[in-house]
């Protein structure tokens, strides 16, 4: 047996080598050389028990190769003119949640070698990227964007950490090119434009709920812009996402959903989820190695969870007929790429689940500090789909579902006290890891209407006071901007860290209220933003699969990676008038006991004096006449 | 105001209002009491209705069907009760999860400052188990609740099995649009104020609680299940909480409206409703019902679990099961169903339930008085408080009055300084405080030196120190200025009087019925009170002697009346449990008592003793 594994690690090395490529601008599927033969060794654990005939089939695919760009253009030559140069690639990652959940994770990018922001260039020539999203960029000027509509909370204890994390209603933040000089007046049309183009409230967003922040919020493309006066951030903790959102965004997509993976997007299934996040991501990206010159990038993210309670109608099975009521039959015809992932990590011998009908092809990757090991199916091979020609992927649950997760890093919110005075925002930032310390970025944007009492900040972790090295604290201005709030905090390992500040419930003028006031107001997520020491580089005791050289310091890269955690928002109620009837009665009884304490009071204090009426003329003019001559004045 | 303000015919009011001062007052005395009593007669009353638009025509289907799982849930959880001699918090946060809930937990301690000897608990320790059920794509900004308390023996086991069945139930639904979490509560009361105060993080009543982990946002409604046997006859809904607060008449609306859906009985204060208004029992029955619930209400405790989440703006209420002698029986999947609705009802909520009244009495589930007509009861007899006032200040001003137009007449030799109204008032506060803080921290003194327990130690120390105000402070004047004069007292009593009428009015504001039941005992005592009357007289109206009667009454009212000796017992534990409640949950009443109303009343029995 042994040999057998040795002799198939040579050839899956073999393999591997001659499809390896060393570049890669994805995130996910960033994985080098080094892991590359780390991976094949380890592989040989994960399938030992698979027939001989059927090994020689399986393959490690390069997930590098895919993503490489000299070849998919090559791919995509056969199909499209050059002059082009756009591309389109979709793919779906489902990973089995320990709760028995499913998460289903879609990501479509569309890369298009132009640059919209050059001067005196007109791009009006649109093939894969969508048109109105491209005249929005170069309008407005706008280097990076990021909006995601999200319904539903993430459960990180449950669920791990996301792929794209984002808050509960919507999330929009924009770097402007720093050409632009009127940043404000470019937000607010940018905002009402994306509206249009969303169907979401997005208008709502103006200077009262706008923040820029300082440190947590930096470009993910090109450009080392840092000046944060080209950042706009804003959140609408409210907004509702339903498939009014929906349709406008499978409408970028080039196949929209008559083909490839989108055909799965049906809104009854994906709104019948536990959780349900939309994004669109557009940044300037390098168009080659040496970044002569940009390409922009433009990638489409949906993340569902499926419930094993409320979907699952309690059996512990998925496929994809269940979560989506369809099945795939054809990849987008458009697409340069397009696969199915299925995160088996944890199942490497298969006694969690079940997966069918298996693939030979296995992927890894190393996502949010972890190496995982994915299934893939490739939708551009005819023989994924089998004779059905049609796709279902099926996964069946064995063993049973797992305790509570525990996250390296997690963080929660709530308001304290009670009675509509005043009140306390607590912020708790968990490090759960259990000996390395690292710093996070906390970035809290609350409405004006809460009145902070920034002196009652206080930040304490295991009982001690915790001083944050740095804290950028923008006051707000009432009816006018919100207050920012940013620290930078030092985590101790295996800790709790809890933040509070006190705040003052403002009353607002009567026509300031909601059309429900008293549902409460709310208060965006807090974002904490951190490089957290990923799990691969805590596993110590890895010498069991993996030569002793590759294992004494951590590789750089996989060292630490970037979270973003964001709190759940919260809902506060402020002091209400009662807007119904008796408020009438209120005001009027106010009135009368006014005017009535007024004149009891004017009574109670007044003394009176009988007043002399004034003499008549006649007996004036005697007394004159007697003052005179001196004689005694009549009375 | 013309009229008030030409001097003749100022003159002339105040003139008719002095002369006929002690009619308008016996009137007015009567007309409130009257007005109070009326207010049961149903003619008069309001029928209830649905404020609240969510929760109005959105008719839900209740679809709960596993009555008889939950009954033998409710066996399985009898006996690991039992096998942990507790609360068995293994099992059930087990149960919890395998039922796809986010379980926590949250131990807490409490050592009480007496033992309290109708529940028999003195340093209180134990652990509330929670699970969360959370809402499909919410963002854990909203929750409701549904409390069931875990109490030793074998009560209650129904309610948190009904509760279990309840939680497997609702996780399979897609509609939940706010959280839902599921508490199990150990040492009812205790670890209900432990879990909220661990909620929202407040600590007002010195709990040594664990830091709560799972929280689901602002808590819009709560309902605590009480239920102790497998089938029921009716359900009792009760709605008294903490300092006479009550959540809003939306809440009972609701458990009426689906009691009447589902054809089960419902009561309020243990009574059913009766249609025969216009006979003389029906009249009975009703005033019955109001007069408990004023009597409930008034005593400013929790009546049940639900009683403590109104101090943080959550609408709360208690179904409580009643099992009796008759026929007609409902089982666990109608309860079950009738609880569903309702939470499926307060899921539909938009905002909280703020539409219906907070300010109201129910003669029956299906009547209620509102502020407005209520108020005129008590105002009635605030007013008598105010004439007489104004009657001390006409008498009190006649000779100034006399001199009238005359520019300024020298300082009145007879008009008492400042300090013979002060000294009667400073030291009836003082022993107010003594009142409010000796019993507690002199237990360990008086159990030392006296065969008694320490609760007994509290109680009797409390009414030692309020028999001992009688004595103490009625001839201070005498020290100071001598003979007590005419005008003395006089001032102090309108003073006193004037005092008495702002306590009476901001109480009556925030309870009602506490309000109205002090001023019908000390109104016509405190307005008729002259030097010449008998000691007797007075002390048999005093606010201790109040809480006897209303003891009484409200044994009478309960249809359990008891004897001299009883009433005495349940009088002591009365004090007790008030001196308790003050401590363990914040009750206002005890305080309120002791810290104004006692010394107030002080400042009326000096007048007594002025000469």
């Amino acid at each position: 047996m042994a040999a057998h594994r040795c002799g198939l690690s040579l050839v899956c090395i073999l393999i591997f080598s001659s499809l390896a490529h060393p570049s890669s601008c994805d995130t996910l599927e960033k994985a080098n050389d080094n892991t590359a033969e780390k991976r094949s060794i380890s592989e040989v654990n994960t399938d030992g028990s698979v027939a001989g005939e059927a090994l020689n089939e399986r393959q490690w695919q390069s997930t590098d190769a895919e993503v490489d760009r000299s070849d998919s253009t090559t791919h995509s030559e056969a199909l499209t003119p050059a002059a082009a140069r756009d591309e389109f690639q979709e793919e779906l990652v489902i990973r089995p949640l320990h709760s028995g959940d499913i998460y289903a994770s879609f990501q479509f990018r569309t890369l298009w070698d132009t640059d919209f922001l050059q001067e005196g260039q007109k791009v009006s020539h649109y093939r894969l990227f969508p048109k109105s999203l491209g005249q929005v960029l170069s309008k407005f000027s706008v280097r990076e964007l990021h909006i995601s509509f999200t319904q539903g909370f993430w459960r990180t204890m449950q669920w791990g950490q996301p792929f794209i994390p984002s808050p509960p209603g919507a999330e929009l933040w924009v770097w402007f090119h720093d050409t632009v000089s009127d940043v404000d007046g470019n937000w607010k049309e940018l905002t009402n434009v994306l509206s249009g183009i969303f169907c979401a409230s997005l208008n709502f967003i103006d200077l009262t709920n706008t923040v820029q922040p300082s440190a947590s919020f930096k470009p993910l493309g090109l450009g080392n812009a840092t000046d944060h006066r080209f950042l706009r951030y804003a959140t609408l903790p409210r907004e509702i996402v339903c498939t009014e959102n929906l349709t406008p965004w499978k409408k970028l997509l080039p196949c929209g959903s008559k083909a490839g993976l989108a055909v799965l997007m049906k809104s009854e299934k994906l709104f019948h989820s536990s959780f349900h996040s939309q994004a669109v991501h557009i940044r300037p990206i390098c168009q080659d190695e040496q970044c002569s010159s940009k390409a922009w990038e433009l990638r489409q993210t949906l993340n569902v969870v499926f419930d094993l309670h409320t979907s699952g109608q309690g059996k512990k099975e998925w496929s994809l007929f269940k979560m989506f009521s369809r099945t795939l039959t054809e990849a987008c015809p458009l697409a340069s790429s397009s696969k199915v992932y299925v995160d088996i990590t944890d199942n490497p011998e298969g006694e969690l689940f079940e997966l069918s009908p298996a693939t030979p092809l296995l992927g890894q990757a190393v996502v949010l500090g972890d190496r995982r090991t994915y299934s893939v199916y490739d939708l551009s091979r005819a023989e994924t789909f089998g004779q059905l020609r049609s796709f279902n992927l099926l996964l069946r649950w064995k063993g049973d579902s797992g305790d509570m997760l525990r996250p390296l890093l997690h963080a929660e919110r709530y308001v304290a006290g009670f009675g509509l005075q005043t009140g306390e925002i607590h912020t708790v930032i968990y490090n759960n890891h259990p000996y390395r310390a690292f710093p996070v970025l906390l970035m809290d944007s609350v409405p004006w209407y809460l009145q902070l009492y920034i002196h009652t900040l206080t930040v304490t972790s295991k009982s001690r006071d915790n001083k944050p090295s740095y804290i950028h604290y923008q006051p707000a201005k009432d009816r006018h901007r919100p207050h920012l709030l940013e620290m930078l905090i030092q985590l101790p390992p295996h800790s709790m860290t809890e933040v509070t500040v006190q705040f003052e419930r403002a009353l607002l003028k009567w026509t300031e209220y909601t059309p429900d006031p008293n549902h409460g107001f709310y208060v965006g997520s807090s974002v904490v933003s951190a490089l957290v020491p990923s799990m691969v580089a805590m596993r110590t005791n890895f010498t069991q699969d993996q030569p002793l050289f590759s294992s004494f310091v951590p590789v750089k890269e996989e060292s630490s990676y970037f979270v973003r955690v964001y709190t759940e928002p919260l809902l506060v109620n402020l002091p209400t008038p009662d807007f119904s009837m008796p408020y009438n009665v209120i005001c009027l009884t106010c009135t009368v006991v006014a005017v009535g304490y007024g004149s009891f009071y004017n009574l109670l204090t007044r003394t009176f004096q009988v007043d002399e009426p004034s003499p008549p003329l006649s007996k004036r003019l005697a007394n004159l006449i007697r003052r005179m001559r001196g004689v005694p004045l009549l009375t | 105001m013309g009229l008030l303000s030409d001097p003749n015919r100022r003159k002339a009011l105040t003139g008719l209002l002095t002369r006929l001062n002690t009619p308008i007052c016996i009137v007015c005395y009567l007309a409130g009491i009257v007005w109070f009593m009326g207010l049961a007669f149903e003619p008069f009353t309001l029928r209830t209705y649905m404020s609240e638009n969510a929760m109005g025509s959105t008719m839900v289907e209740e679809r709960f069907s596993s009555g008889e799982r939950a009954l033998s849930l409710a066996k399985e959880f009898d006996a690991h009760k039992r096998k942990a001699g507790g609360m068995p918090v293994e099992w059930l946060v087990k149960a919890m999860q395998s039922r796809g809930l986010e379980v926590f937990t949250q131990s807490f301690s409490r050592k009480l400052p007496f033992p309290d000897e109708n529940k028999e608990r003195y340093m209180v320790r134990g652990t509330n188990v929670y699970g969360i059920l959370r809402a499909p794509r919410a963002p854990r900004t909203e929750a409701l609740v549904i409390t069931a308390p875990c109490s030793p023996g074998n009560t209650n086991n129904q309610a948190v099995a009904l509760l279990l069945a309840l939680a497997q139930y609702f996780r399979n639904q897609i509609y939940w649009a706010k959280d839902i979490i599921f508490l199990v509560n150990e040492h009812d009361l205790i670890g209900t104020q432990a879990w909220l105060e661990g909620y929202h993080h407040t600590n007002i009543t010195e709990y040594i609680s664990g830091s709560l982990r799972g929280r689901a946002g602002s808590i819009q409604a709560a309902l605590s299940l009480e239920l102790s046997s497998d089938v029921i006859t009716s359900l009792d809904l009760v709605l008294e909480g903490l300092n006479g607060q009550l959540p809003n008449l939306d809440l009972a609306n609701l458990f009426y409206a689906f009691c009447q859906k589902l054809g089960v009985l419902c009561t309020i204060q243990g009574k059913l409703q009766r249609n025969d208004w216009d006979t003389a029992e029906g009249y009975t029955h009703a005033a019955q019902t109001m007069m408990l619930m004023v009597l409930k209400q008034a005593c400013g405790r929790s009546w049940g679990d639900h009683g403590l989440f109104l101090r943080y703006h959550i609408e709360a209420a208690s179904v409580r099961g009643i099992n009796s002698f008759r026929h007609y029986k409902t089982d666990a999947t109608t309860i079950g169903r009738l609880l569903e609705g309702m939470v499926r009802k307060l899921n539909n909520l938009l905002e909280r339930l703020h539409q219906s009244y907070f300010f109201y009495l129910l003669p029956s589930l299906s009547r209620f008085v509102s502020i407005g007509y209520y108020m005129p009861a008590f105002g009635l007899l605030a007013v008598i408080l105010l004439l007489r006032a104004l009657d001390l200040w006409v008498h009190l001003g006649a000779p100034a009055l006399a001199a009238v137009d005359g520019v300024t007449e020298a300082e009145q030799p007879s008009s008492p300084g400042v300090l013979t109204v002060l000294t009667p008032v400073v030291i009836s506060h003082l022993t107010g405080v003594a009142l409010y803080l000796l019993p507690v921290h002199l237990q360990e003194m008086a159990v030392e030196h006296f065969p008694v327990s320490e609760t007994e130690a509290v109680v009797l120390t409390a009414i030692a120190i309020y028999t001992a105000g009688l004595a103490l402070p009625h001839n201070t004047q005498r020290l100071l200025s001598g003979e007590g004069t005419e005008q003395g007292w006089k001032v102090l009593k309108l003073t006193a009087l004037l005092y008495l009428a702002v306590l009476l009015g901001c109480t009556a504001l925030i309870n009602f019925s506490l309000g109205f039941i002090l001023a019908v005992t000390l109104v016509p005592i405190t307005a008729s009170i002259t030097p010449a009357l008998y000691a007797v007289v007075m002390v048999l109206l005093s606010p201790a002697f109040t809480i006897l009667y209303c003891v009484f009454i409200y044994q009478e009212l309960i249809e359990a009346p008891v004897s001299v000796s009883e009433g005495w017992m349940l009088f002591l534990s009365v004090i007790s449990q008030g001196i308790l409640d003050h401590a363990l949950y914040g009750s206002l009443v005890y305080p309120l008592l002791a810290l104004f109303i006692y010394p107030c009343w002080l400042m009326f029995w000096n007048i007594l003793f002025w000469n």
